[in-house]
């Protein structure tokens, strides 16, 4: 293992990777005490508390999160303290503030919206009230630690509809585009699992005559296409499969796109 | 004179088959031939009806996808060696096999019909019968 190899401290990946590696020292008979590592800072995807634990457990570390937009600065634009109860924003680089994503307007301190973030000094390429898309909640308190930077919570969820797998940014409309660039109906459904700390993403899609041919080489052609499609669009792999027409479940009239089945 | 054949779509899952039997059937739809080729996830029905137009109509009704395709069928006496001949004919035309099946014929003329698709239909059929081949016609289809 790399991290005893290199006596590394500290771990940056994220918590499922993090968690991974847990199971795989496990597996390989290693403890929390064989390994030098004393931290981790994990982001880019959801977890809990539960897995928090879990990781400071079986890495034998403490777990902190952080959250970055490749926009702003990409990591460390917001971290965890000693405190570990929510993450202090870099408020000297960045100013936070809470929107209602529908009206707009800004909310008071402690309320739930979308987060909305103002670089203070980035040069080139600035961002002014850039809406991060993500609901979250701020608040200004004494923390423990001594510092008085505002604390932003876990996102909560977004107010779009993009899905973050495997740490990567997915928006349903991007399986759209492929579909259709290949010249089939965007009858789909994505379907998103979390299966031993791995999220798991099928894209269903319905059989339509223009994908449909007598020949079943040609069909899981056509098949490995989009998943190679997919792949190129997306960066992560999606396992393609075929469903008959009309069967993806509709709900008043609409087929419901996303399936999200991850318990975090 | 080629037959057309039905492809058929189906899910690899229980019930898929079944739903397509039950349209047909409702329908009254007489099924001649049937064969199915599957992998994991999916699977397709080829098959031969009485009405092949009727069939694709009542199927798209019922929210399925399917091609009508053209095949070849030639009957061959029910007897050890039969298909041998038969193949041996195919390979003196230069016809390539894409995939075939077959279906037993009544019991009365002990004899068998196989179904053939080829790449080119309409150009093996001419070598084929050049080679005293007799195709089988929807006509004769309907009558075995
Ligand atoms: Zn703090």
């Amino acid at each position: 293992m790399f991290a005893m190899d290199l006596s590394a401290t500290v771990l940056c990946c994220t918590p499922s990777y993090a968690a991974y590696l847990g199971e795989r020292m496990k597996e390989l008979g290693y403890g929390p005490d064989d390994i030098p590592l004393k931290a981790g800072i994990f982001g880019a995807e959801a977890w809990s508390e539960e897995m928090r634990k879990d990781i400071e457990k079986t890495l034998g570390i403490k777990a902190f999160d952080i959250y970055g937009l490749t926009e702003l600065s990409g990591p460390g634009v917001a971290f965890e303290c000693s405190a570990q109860s929510g993450m202090h924003i870099n408020e000297d680089h960045f100013i936070a503030e809470i929107i209602d994503p529908d009206t707009e307007e800004v909310l008071p301190e402690g309320s739930v919206g979308e987060l909305v973030f103002t670089a203070v000094d980035k040069e080139a390429f600035p961002m002014i009230r850039y809406r991060t898309k993500d609901i979250c909640k701020l608040t200004r308190e004494k923390c423990s630690c001594g510092r008085t930077h505002i604390k932003m919570a876990k996102p909560m969820g977004r107010s779009d509809d993009m899905l973050i797998i495997r740490g990567v940014n997915v928006f349903p409309s991007q399986i759209e585009t492929v579909l259709m660039n290949n010249g089939y109906a965007a009858n789909y459904q994505i379907i998103v699992d979390r299966v031993n700390n791995t999220d798991t993403f099928d894209v269903q899609v319905e059989m339509t005559p223009e994908m449909f041919t007598d020949n079943i080489g040609e069909i899981e052609a056509r098949q490995r296409k989009l998943s190679d499609d997919l792949k190129a669009m997306l960066g992560i792999k999606a396992k393609v499969s075929l469903l008959a027409p009309k069967s993806i479940a509709r709900s008043e009239g609409k087929a419901v796109r996303v399936v999200d089945k991850r318990k975090i | 004179m080629s037959v057309k054949q039905i492809s058929v779509f189906l899910e690899n899952k229980p019930g898929a088959l079944k739903k397509m039997t039950g349209v047909l059937a409702g329908h009254e739809i007489d099924m001649r031939a049937l064969s199915m080729v599957e992998t994991r996830d999916f699977g397709i029905a080829r098959i031969i009806v009485d009405d092949p137009i009727s069939a694709v109509n009542v199927l798209k009704e019922a929210d399925f996808v399917s091609n009508l395709n053209s095949v070849l069928v030639v009957e061959i006496p029910d007897e050890p060696g039969g298909l041998d001949k038969l193949i041996n004919i195919f390979a003196d035309a230069e016809v390539n096999i894409e995939y075939m099946y077959a279906v037993s014929g009544h019991k009365s003329t002990k004899s068998a019909c196989m179904i053939f698709r080829v790449a080119d239909t309409k150009a093996a059929e001419a070598r084929l019968v050049s080679k005293g081949l007799k195709i089988l016609t929807q006509d004769d289809v309907m009558k075995i």
